[in-house]
């Protein structure tokens, strides 16, 4: 059972039908209870940083999602949840992040369109239980202004270019995020789903 | 490196697909997310529904085939078509489609893209414009509503700058000119509106062959072309299409 947390800023059910086709359990919710009681987690979104972290203390989905993740509980973050998971943001002003890795989030450079919107292609770093089977320079689908920069470089797993080289994907302990959404990204996404229900 | 994107458009009335050549002899061609799973699996890299039901249960048969698609289809889809208000578009949104389109309603209330492009991001904003030459004034292009049948006074490529300004996430551009002739697309307006905005610009109208999509990428320096009859029609399919591409040096997934 994957337990996706809905911080009621999106509509979820692309992830959700995603895993379903591909034959996983889901549990799209708001309810801190079902958080706590969760064996691997998702943590999407699209959306604005402050917001998302002000719907999640609001909801308190914020303590027993982070309790959740220190205790071990595998972990993707998707795009603004990629984003949160980080020690703070500098989208509209400095805000504090959900602290699970340390890093920073930051805008695109100047110069190419903002946002980041299309599909582009993976430079994957090193192997990894989440990446299993997928081809190296693959396509997959971001839509993003900001970008996740990890203090620690090894933390990432992929990149893609855009005016730079920013992470596509992390992998930190048990927590896995991708900026781009797997759940848009035809059968590349799929995989990457399936991968992770399959940690 | 960011691909090209290539999108076909799939007409809908009361919820199912109809072709036809300038909105006449209509004709049922199927359910929309049959035909949306399967330019998908042939490689199109998002879809463009353009609702034409004139039912005035609209908002909810629309929604529902939105749903429909967001169950089925993991590519990203943009819906457009008889969207007024920033709760037509949440509707829409929160129906699960990635992004909307608004034409006639974001002339009419150009507030509407600001206030739109705040709330949901500008990255699901997507202003269409229909663009047509002035007979006496071939180097400019002015703006048409309500499907190309009500002119306007703007010209495209300054409406199109407001549109970006004012929080637009793109610009479907249509030429009027060039739709229904398949003698390819306005590339010199496609190329004005292209380098005048820092937003992605779809060409649409006028495609008929290969080399129109590739002209349109290239000389009309647009991110992405959309067509609706080569593909329905199966003159050009979406394999054959992403293959010339690449054979002709343009980055495509």
């Amino acid at each position: 059972m994957i337990t996706v947390v809905d911080y009621k800023l999106n509509n979820l059910r692309s992830i959700e039908n995603t895993l379903r086709r591909l034959g996983h359990e889901v549990k799209v919710t708001s309810d801190p209870g079902d958080v706590r009681l969760a064996q691997k987690l998702i943590l999407p979104g699209v959306g604005a940083f402050r917001d998302a972290m002000q719907n999640l203390r609001d909801l308190g989905l914020a303590e027993p999602f982070v309790e959740k993740v220190k205790s071990g509980t595998p972990t993707l973050g998707i795009c603004l949840g990629m984003h949160l998971i980080f020690t703070e943001s500098e989208e509209f002003g400095l805000h504090q992040g959900l602290d699970l890795i340390p890093g920073r989030v930051k805008k695109l450079p100047e110069g190419l369109p903002v946002p980041h919107m299309g599909w582009n292609q993976l430079h994957l770093k090193r192997p990894d239980g989440l990446t299993r089977d997928v081809v190296p320079e693959s396509f997959v689908y971001f839509v993003h202004s900001y970008y996740a920069q990890p203090e620690f470089e090894q933390v990432t797993l992929a990149t893609t270019d855009y005016g730079l080289d920013f992470p596509a994907i992390v992998h930190f302990e048990n927590i896995w995020a991708t900026q781009f959404h797997p759940e848009k990204s035809q059968h590349v996404g799929e995989r990457l789903l399936d991968n992770f229900a399959r940690l | 490196m960011l691909a090209k994107r290539i999108i076909p458009c799939l007409d809908v009335k009361d919820g199912r697909v109809v072709k036809g050549t300038n909105f006449v002899n209509l004709r049922d061609a199927g359910d929309p997310i049959e035909s949306g799973l399967r330019y998908s699996e042939e490689g199109a890299d998002e879809l463009v529904f353009l609702d034409i039901t004139a039912s005035s249960d609209r908002r909810n048969i629309v929604a529902d085939m939105v749903r429909r698609v967001a169950d089925s289809i993991n590519i990203p889809f943009t819906v457009g078509g008889g969207l007024r208000s920033v709760a037509d578009i949440e509707h829409i949104l929160r129906a699960g489609a990635d992004k909307v389109s608004i034409n006639t309603s974001a002339i009419e209330n150009p507030r509407l893209i600001q206030e739109s492009a705040e709330r949901f991001g500008s990255q699901c904003i997507v202003v269409a414009i229909d663009a047509r030459r002035e007979a006496e004034q071939k180097s400019s292009a002015k703006v048409f509503t309500h499907g190309g049948r009500v002119r306007t006074d703007l010209d495209a490529v300054e409406w199109a700058g407001r549109a970006a300004a004012l929080g637009a996430g793109e610009i479907l551009l249509t030429s009027m000119d060039a739709d229904g002739t398949k003698a390819g697309y306005d590339l010199d307006l496609t190329s004005r509106i292209s380098t005048s905005v820092k937003i992605p610009v779809i060409a649409s109208g006028g495609a008929g062959t290969l080399e129109d999509l590739y002209l349109g990428l290239t000389k009309g320096a647009a991110s992405a072309v959309l067509a609706a009859s080569i593909f329905h029609f199966r003159e050009v399919t979406i394999p054959q299409a992403k293959a010339y591409l690449r054979e002709r040096g343009v980055l495509v997934r």
